[in-house]
């Protein structure tokens, strides 16, 4: 069988498994991206969000074969960049982050969110933000989080 | 703000917003040649069976099956009584019991092993139904005054049940422990958990080994809430007599469907409430309450006894007589949940409450008003509210953000439309810290302060950082007392072999308690302090002078040493076609004292208001016939997301607590405690009220809501 090649994080990368693997799995014991976080597998939680080609994914729910040829973003990847650190800051800011679990799927579905939407209003944060979990914040924090870094990545979005 | 009170960036913000903070499912697994094997429990599938045997096929090389013959000690896990067993012995209590573990390098070939394991079970009748639950765990009665002549002499008595379901932590990162035989013999259990030294005791117990025999470090913890202080004792138990037997490091992670089945949870409950009445006011509360322990007590004393001292509410009433019972069933253990008890006597008050003066046509807001217990009244335990009591000024402060008077007036005429509105309000208190004289004679909190010869100070103490914010706030109240920077004081999670035992991670006690302690410790510190050399204080508790002693016995006397209040108002609009109840505003006043961080307090009100809205409307779990817990996902435990509370607005009203650090008072728990009852108030007042439409439980989902409506097309 052929390896299954993909980009992760920016990086050519061949996976010699199964196309039927999980991405979730592949990613945390495969490639050590511990940062994505296994909630519930069923897709539920937003816990293991991951971008795949920009786009917001439940990586649990996904499977290799699926991401061939295609670009995929952890935050291991997305920690480096200045978008991050605009969230960064907001997060901090607010003090948004609390256990952390839900956090690094959270900071991607904003990047999902304010790529496709730079200036979302509360309603469309929230909309943004409505498919991962959080039990600690209450959310509002992080809502104002994401409004603040929005204001602040003027044009970086 | 005072300076305390502002906010910094939390000293844990930075690795786990980047995603660098390693959870205990994080080290590295077999596969990547490191030798943690995997660990997976065989969990009984019957509610109630005494086992015959269990038929394990051949293990391949390198895989083990545990159980309770592989333990060194004694088969039980230190709670507060010792039935809880590690492995089951003869029989299984519950659904989800563990029989055994099997571990070995692979988890897909572990899953495959523990499919083909035969358990032989001799199914008994199992107990499920709470109302016809007849062992009881715990038993209690309090009361005083004269019940009879109350009773005798009143112009109206009234009479009426509530209940109250579970409610699942749903902490984001489930249960996890990884357990490591060490060189020279001791073993190393470390993971997701509250409370160290519980752990430390329960593990040392059961592979019968010195203190030194075994240490406890809490990893980077996803949430507690209360899910994480007795369930770990269990699981770390179960994966040290896995490591001991495999003689290599073993770690068993929850499945969210295991997690949300077999870990401990909110009792569910039923109160029954006697008042009566005279001349307009509530003479006497007679307050009958059962909680459903499930199977085994773990805590359920303790979150019984808390439960009853609230039952007769923030409200100053003569005669008060409490009944308390903790009831076996053939179900899950509940345990420790934000509140402890608390949310499901508070709401039954609350409700019942809101039913007399509905039923006397009085206004709900001012009958409530009228009987609000005031400073030097007793508590009642017949111990006193020692310090000013301002729910009042709570009150009248939330009605000025929402106009709670004016629409609960409006709302109260008629409505025919498909949506109607409803407000309610709840007004509550939680004491924080362990209830009556824990803290001096179970807990008796020490903690240190260790400065290095270059100017660090590290705090050290057993209180684990699970989102609460304890590893900033205790730095802050440090640097601030030594006026040291705070990138000059650390506190890093507490390993049992380094720190000393502070007490656990509950009860609202980390900051007002152990706070207090490292505030005192600082200013010794500061006394002494030379620059260039290593120094260490030490500081242990103190209970206050004030306190009336508690007995529980009796249980009389100061329960707690002071309070946190909380009014909370609610408003609701109800679809009366789909059933769906849309919050329009959430409105949460708080008192937790001095806050040490503006947003770190307001992100556990905020945190913990929203899981209260969720416990009240959405959260709903059960079990079948068969004593299976029906709702283990989040597709049938519902959670609330970013859209369901938009309009959540809460403040703080401050009044210091002289024996907190710097006035603060214990804060997690209190956003959650009142929210059931204002959430009710507003649903029945949309349906018109209680003469209309009783109602008397939560949760309450649409469902419910289209129930009671069917009633009226009858």
């Amino acid at each position: 069988m052929d390896a299954l090649n993909f980009v992760l994080n920016g990086q050519k990368v061949s996976y010699e498994g199964s196309a039927n693997d999980r991405l979730l799995d592949v990613l945390r014991d495969e490639y050590d991206c511990k940062s994505v976080k296994c909630g519930c597998k069923e897709g539920e939680c937003g816990a293991c969000s991951v971008l795949i080609d920009g786009v917001l994914y439940n990586s649990c729910c996904v499977a290799m074969g699926a991401i061939a040829d295609r670009s995929v973003v952890t935050m291991e990847g997305f920690r480096e960049t200045e978008r991050f650190a605009v969230l960064d800051k907001a997060f901090a800011e607010m003090s948004a982050v609390q256990c952390g679990f839900c956090i690094p799927g959270m900071v991607l579905a904003a990047e999902a969110l304010l790529s496709a939407n730079p200036h979302p209003d509360e309603e469309q944060i929230r909309e943004g933000l409505s498919g991962n979990l959080c039990r600690c914040t209450g959310y509002n924090a992080i809502v104002k989080a994401v409004g603040n870094a929005a204001k602040e990545g003027n044009g970086l979005w | 703000m005072e300076k305390i009170s502002q906010s910094v960036v939390k000293k844990d913000h930075s690795p786990k917003m980047g995603g660098r903070s390693v959870y205990v499912a994080d080290y590295n697994t077999a596969k990547n040649g490191d030798g943690i094997l995997t660990g997976k429990i065989l969990h009984s599938k019957v509610a109630r069976a005494r086992i015959r045997g269990v038929e394990v096929p051949t293990l391949p090389d390198g895989y083990y099956y545990v159980d309770a013959k592989d333990i060194p000690g004694d088969n039980n896990v230190n709670i507060v009584l010792d039935d809880m067993p590690v492995y089951c012995r003869d029989t299984v209590e519950y659904i989800g019991e563990a029989i055994g573990m099997v571990v070995g390098p692979d988890s897909k070939k572990v899953d495959r092993i523990l499919s083909e394991i035969k358990v032989n079970y001799e199914e008994l009748e199992p107990v499920l139904d709470l109302r016809t639950a007849k062992e009881a765990f715990f038993n209690y009665e309090y009361g005083h005054g004269d019940m009879d002549k109350a009773f005798a002499e009143a112009d109206h008595v009234y009479e009426e049940e509530f209940e109250t379901g579970y409610q699942e932590q749903t902490y984001l990162e489930t249960q996890g422990m990884m357990a490591e035989p060490e060189e020279g013999g001791s073993m190393y259990v470390h993971g997701s958990m509250q409370c160290i030294y519980y752990v430390h005791g329960a593990v040392k117990r059961v592979l019968n080994c010195e203190p030194e025999g075994v240490h406890i470090f809490q990893d980077v913890t996803g949430g507690g809430f209360g899910g994480k202080e007795a369930f770990p004792s269990i699981l770390a138990t179960e994966v040290a007599v896995a490591a001991k037997k495999a003689n290599a490091p073993v770690r068993c992670v929850f499945d969210r469907r295991e997690d949300m089945e077999y870990t401990s949870k909110r009792h569910p409950s039923i109160c029954r409430i006697r008042a009566a009445v005279k001349d307009g006011k509530v003479t006497a509360l007679d307050c009958d309450v059962t909680f459903n322990a499930g199977a085994y007590s773990t805590l359920s004393a303790v979150v019984l006894q808390r439960g009853i001292i609230a039952a007769p509410g923030v409200y100053n009433v003569p005669n008060i007589h409490v009944t308390g019972r903790a009831l076996k069933t053939n179900t899950s253990p509940c345990g420790a949940y934000r509140g402890f008890g608390a949310p499901q006597t508070f709401f039954a008050i609350e409700m019942m409450m809101d039913h007399i003066a509905q039923d006397l046509g009085v206004e709900s807001l001012a009958f409530k008003e009228a009987h609000l217990a005031k400073q030097n009244d007793p508590t009642s335990t017949c111990g006193k509210y020692h310090f000013p009591v301002p729910v009042q000024d709570m009150i009248n402060e939330v009605d000025k953000v929402c106009d709670y008077r004016k629409k609960k007036a409006e709302y109260s005429k008629p409505q025919t439309g498909r949506y109607r509105r409803g407000i309610g309000m709840s007004m509550i208190f939680h004491g924080a810290g362990f209830t009556g004289s824990g803290e001096r004679d179970i807990i008796k909190a020490v903690t240190r302060l260790h400065k290095y010869a270059d100017g660090r100070v590290e705090i050290l103490a057993s209180n684990g950082e699970i989102g609460q914010g304890v590893r900033t706030t205790f730095c802050k109240i440090v640097a601030n007392e030594l006026n040291l920077p705070l990138e000059k004081v650390f506190y890093d999670h507490p390993d049992t072999a380094r720190v000393p035992d502070s007490g656990p991670t509950v009860a609202s006690r980390s900051l007002m308690t152990v706070g207090e302690l490292l505030r005192r410790a600082s200013i010794k510190l500061r006394e002494i302090w030379k620059d260039g050399e290593e120094q260490e204080v030490e500081e242990r508790y103190r209970q206050p002078d004030f306190m009336i002693p508690f007995s529980l016995e009796k249980f009389e006397g100061d329960a707690y040493p002071t309070y946190a209040w909380a009014v909370n108002a609610i408003e609701v609009e109800v679809d009366t076609l789909t059933g769906v109840t849309k919050v329009l505003g959430a409105y949460g006043n708080f008192d937790v004292g001095t806050p040490m961080d503006y947003n770190i307090v307001m992100g556990q009100m905020e945190g913990g208001f929203l899981q209260g809205i969720g416990y009240s409307s959405i959260e709903k779990m059960d079990y079948d016939d068969k004593g299976r817990i029906r709702n283990n996902s989040f597709s049938d435990y519902l959670i609330p997301t970013t859209k369901d509370v938009p309009n959540m607005q809460c403040m703080l009203h401050v009044e210091k607590f002289p024996d907190g650090p710097y006035g603060a008072k214990g804060a997690g728990e209190l956003p959650l405690v009142g929210v059931p009852g204002a959430y009710l108030e507003a649903v029945e007042q949309a349906l018109g009220g209680c003469k209309k439409h009783k109602l008397n439980h939560v949760p309450f989902t649409a469902e419910d809501t289209l129930k009671e409506l069917m009633k009226e097309a009858e």
